[in-house]
């Protein structure tokens, strides 16, 4: 039997604004336990939050990303339920009406364009940590990350695979970083899925029934939950059972999930809407300077590159899809005038030694390529040598002139010096001489390459062709 | 007169003239709570001194010549749920019986930026739930008229204080009469503002929707200098209002002259105590007789409101009251086996029984299946109820009617039956349901000798009408110059 994969995705991104969503405290990641916080974020009775528009912002920016409608009257509603990690025992969220409504983001699978659909994308608040390894007799809270703006992205049920899954991700995460809503640390948590899975014969019009799986923190786990998921509800299915509605949770290092609750034990959240704020009022003065400050998107970007750089499509979809890397490549080229060879040195070196390096950041910047790029241009330096170039500028940062001189790189070019080692060359190989007077040409190969050996590769090698014709053929 | 028995505005210029020092002010005040409170029981926490010793800086600045507001160097006594920096903050809760907050609720910084000084924390109905602070943690309050009543409530130790001259003001909280029904019950002022008119940060919240700060004087036009000092837009309040908010002390102008007072006959029928329905009718004859206009008219939504409003705020307060789970602060119950018997038990010996019934109430409204029964039928209701006064408000200036259908009852007379304490807030919780103003003020006494008052309401941030009323009304009576014998 053939299945289909029924997939829709809950991602929740911590938004990069300097203070939190109800008070002043700082969103930064880390810092001793306990510290980042107030009596408004920690819940103390009587106190009051205030929204911080910035978030309104922020939230609304991604939805204008994502094709979203923004709705001009929102509202902010509890969700109540009792965990340590939130201390006032609710946590305001949107329900009915959230910020952002009916979206979609195009993704490309292998040059096939899918349309993934947005159901909503809210804004809502962060729960706190709980600790528990330290500590013997119980567990510690740190209310740091209380309070920190997310937003919630809940997509329709339009994803198939994990490839599909995994390249939407890519995107939402590109978008967020592109519109600076988001750092999408995942590592720090802040971005983050749920996944809803249902499989169903293929063809049939009806969706299965679905699980939800929790907190998946990376696009690795993403991928490896659905994988497995799909397979525990096709494997129940085959052999004659059904699936249970449930929320199941991922142990990422088994590579397994468990059922955490089943429909039964689903929480009723009491969601009703938060006396304690205002409705969110967006009118269209404001949604147009909101609108002014989107950047061009990645796939605007991409497009843009092929047309005006005339690289390939495949190098400018990779080069755009992170805005850092877009940012780096045309700056470069903006200084180089080479969009080529900017293009060639990150498709290759630099995404080689990032990724074996598994460095997130450039670590030199645009005007060192373009500088490396020049210094080949103008002869100052083999191709080959460059890359040597290139490696010691990703390792240590330092200007590629600083490097070429420090270590001597420099395209030895002096017709005296070449003509010395030339003529010794010719002398030690007396075999390689004759054959080529004797007609065999491509004798001149070896005898080149011996002068490159002499010169570590760094002498001039048309100029190395020309001294050796002349020794040969006088 | 007696210092305790001096209103603020007196005691103000006794300030200002030099014949009263502010030390005098607060020693008398406090040898006033040590001697009469044992009988009364209205305060949780008295700050002798703290209080003695902020008086004595503030007179310094008076005898400096330094400027000073008209409630500068007056105690004032707090309702125990609004929130006084090192100073503990329990709503009368077993809950919060060791809670002591880092920070000042918006109006007592006010307070303390006009140099009042703050004397002590009053008892009330735990978390504010109740009408005769029988429901507090800690002690029952007195009625200053006659100790073996109630002083009404939630605000009860709030407008007992200020009966007996235990303090000169005070301020309470109103969620659906708890500073107008104690201050009828207890023959002093209360007035809850616009909803919006008063700051809310720092008080303990029990219906964030419905919850108001207000003052309890001695007469009206104390409550115009309180208001002065306490109203305003506040920037840590969402719901606060951003408007020009006047000088009340300019409708202390007893004249009310052509006004048009609308009486609805609801409130006037619906099984209230006789000698409360003559009272109202006896006041609304003085007013006719100072020119305004007195109309019989109707407010017929006015039984749902009851309904409504405990539903709302019973819902609202499952929600607020959630956070007090043993976790960050206050009671944590000792033994337990694991979280959820951790919270279980927290909250079974941290709240008392009323507030219990309310978590349940308010969670039951808010379930599942049930939301649209009960909590969004109860928002329908409330939109209902204020179309209805909006109605009344093109005809008319204000609103009076009997504060509370009854006068103060006997200590344990109801506390077996939560439904007819409900229905003592059929006059009041309306007017939190609409988000108006409304103001008790004294206007006569049953046969025993218990006070009786009459509440004005008016509409949206229209406190000046009813202070205008009000006072006009108190000028061309007797009832607020009646003290009851303590000593």
């Amino acid at each position: 039997m053939e299945y289909e994969i029924v997939i829709g995705l809950e991602i929740h991104s911590e938004l990069a604004t300097k203070s939190k969503i109800y008070c002043s405290c700082t969103t930064e990641f880390g810092g001793i336990p306990n510290t980042h916080c107030c009596p408004v974020c920690t819940g103390m009775p009587g106190v009051l939050p205030v929204l911080n528009k910035n978030v309104v912002e922020y939230a609304a920016k991604a939805g204008l990303a994502m094709n979203c409608k923004i709705l001009d009257f929102s509202k902010q509603d509890r969700k109540n339920y009792f965990y340590p990690d939130l201390p006032k025992a609710y946590q305001v969220s949107q329900f009915d009406l959230p910020l952002c409504v009916k979206g979609y983001i195009d993704i490309d699978l292998n040059d096939k364009k899918k349309r993934v659909g947005i159901t909503r994308i809210h804004i809502e608040e962060d729960a706190g940590k709980l600790i528990h390894d330290e500590w013997e007799t119980g567990s510690l809270i740190d209310y740091n990350r209380c309070g920190v703006p997310l937003i919630e992205i809940v997509t329709e049920p339009d994803m198939r695979s994990a490839e599909d899954a995994r390249v939407f991700m890519e995107s939402v995460r590109s978008i967020l970083k592109y519109t600076e809503v988001s750092d999408c640390k995942m590592q720090e948590g802040s971005l983050r899925a749920d996944v809803n899975l249902s499989v169903r014969i293929a063809g049939e019009k009806e969706l299965g029934t679905r699980t939800e799986m929790k907190n998946l923190n990376s696009i690795r786990s993403i991928t490896r939950a659905i994988e497995s998921e799909a397979k525990r509800q096709i494997d129940i299915i085959e052999s004659g059972g059904s699936i249970e509605q449930e929320t199941r949770r991922w142990d990422d290092e088994k590579g397994l999930s468990y059922s955490m609750r089943s429909k039964e034990e689903a929480h009723d959240y009491r969601y009703f809407p938060e006396p304690d704020l205002a409705p969110v009022i967006i009118d269209a003065n404001w949604l147009d300077r909101i609108k002014s400050t989107l950047p061009e998107l990645p796939d605007e970007r991409k497009k843009r590159y092929i047309d005006q750089y005339k690289i390939p499509g495949y190098d400018a979809k990779i080069i755009t899809a992170s805005r850092e890397t877009a940012d780096f490549f045309e700056e470069a080229v903006g200084l180089s005038n080479n969009a080529k060879a900017v293009s060639n040195w990150i498709m290759g070196d630099l995404m080689n030694l990032m990724k074996n390096s598994e460095c997130e950041e450039i670590p030199f910047s645009p005007s060192h390529l373009a500088n490396l790029i020049k210094l080949i241009e103008n002869g100052v330096i083999s191709g080959k040598i460059a890359k040597t170039v290139f490696k010691k500028m990703f390792e240590t940062a330092d200007e590629p002139e600083r490097i070429v001189e420090r270590e001597g790189l420099k395209v030895v070019n002096d017709e005296g010096q070449l003509n010395n080692i030339v003529s010794a060359v010719v002398k030690s190989n007396p075999k390689s001489v004759e054959d080529y007077r004797n007609g065999k040409k491509k004798a001149i190969g070896f005898l080149v390459g011996q002068v490159m050996k002499e010169t570590k590769g760094k002498a001039d090698p048309q100029m190395v062709n020309k001294l050796l014709k002349d020794e040969l053929e006088s | 007169m007696e210092i305790c028995s001096m209103p603020v505005h007196i005691l103000s210029d006794k300030i200002k003239n030099r014949e009263l020092s502010s030390v005098e002010i607060t020693r008398a005040v406090i040898d006033r709570i040590k001697k009469i409170d044992p009988k009364i029981q209205s305060y949780i926490t008295v700050v002798e001194d703290e209080a003695l010793k902020k008086s004595r800086e503030i007179q310094n600045d008076i005898d400096a010549g330094k400027f000073l507001s008209p409630i500068g160097g007056i105690p004032v006594a707090v309702k125990d749920n609004i929130c006084t920096r090192g100073i503990p903050t329990t709503c009368a809760s077993k809950m919060l019986s060791n809670f002591i907050p880092p920070y000042d609720a918006t109006v007592i910084k006010k307070l303390k930026e006009q140099k009042a000084i703050i004397a002590g924390k009053l008892n009330m109905d735990e978390f504010a739930m109740g009408g005769s602070t029988e429901n507090s943690f800690f002690k029952k309050t007195k009625n200053p008229w006659n100790t073996s009543c109630v002083p009404g409530g939630s605000s009860g130790g709030a407008a007992a204080s200020v009966a007996a001259g235990l303090i000169p003001f005070a301020l309470g909280s109103d969620t659906g009469g708890s500073i107008r029904q104690p201050a009828s019950f207890c023959g002093v002022v209360g007035l809850k503002p616009t909803y919006g008119a008063v700051s809310r940060y720092g008080l303990v919240a029990f219906a964030s929707s419905l919850d108001q700060i207000g003052p309890l004087t001695k007469n009206v036009t104390d409550c115009a200098v309180v208001m002065n000092a306490i109203a305003g837009y506040d920037k840590m309040d969402s719901t606060s209002a951003n408007i020009e908010y006047p000088d009340y002390t300019g409708f202390l102008t007893n004249n009310i002259k052509g006004m048009k007072i609308g009486v609805p006959k609801e409130y006037m029928t619906k099984g209230i105590n006789e000698d409360v329905r003559k009272a109202l009718e006896n006041a609304a004859g003085v007013l006719e007789s100072l020119g305004a206009e007195c109309e019989e008219m109707s407010l017929q939504y006015t039984e749902y409101s009851i309904p409504a409003y405990y539903l709302i705020s019973s819902a609202e307060a499952s929600s607020n009251l959630a956070r007090y789970d043993g976790v960050k602060y206050g009671y944590r119950a000792s033994r337990y086996t694991d979280l959820i018997d951790l919270y279980r038990k927290t909250r079974s010996e941290g709240f008392g029984e009323e507030v219990k019934r309310r978590i349940m109430l308010g969670t039951y409204a808010l379930s599942s299946g049930y939301y649209d029964a009960y909590y969004k039928k109860a928002l329908q209701v409330r939109t209902i109820i204020m179309d209805d006064f909006n109605r009344a408000f093109d005809n008319y200036d204000a609103v009076i009617g009997p504060t509370a259908p009854t006068t103060a009852y006997k200590i344990g007379e109801k506390i077996d039956n939560p439904i007819e304490m409900y229905l003592g807030d059929i006059f009041t919780a309306s007017v939190n349901i609409a988000g108006l103003p409304a103001v008790s003020v004294p206007c006569g006494f049953d046969g025993e000798n218990m006070p009786i008052g009459m509440q004005i309401i008016a509409k949206p941030f229209d406190e000046g009408t009813l202070i205008k009323i009000g006072y006009a009304f108190e000028q061309n009576t007797d009832f607020a110059n009646k003290y009851p014998e303590l000593d």
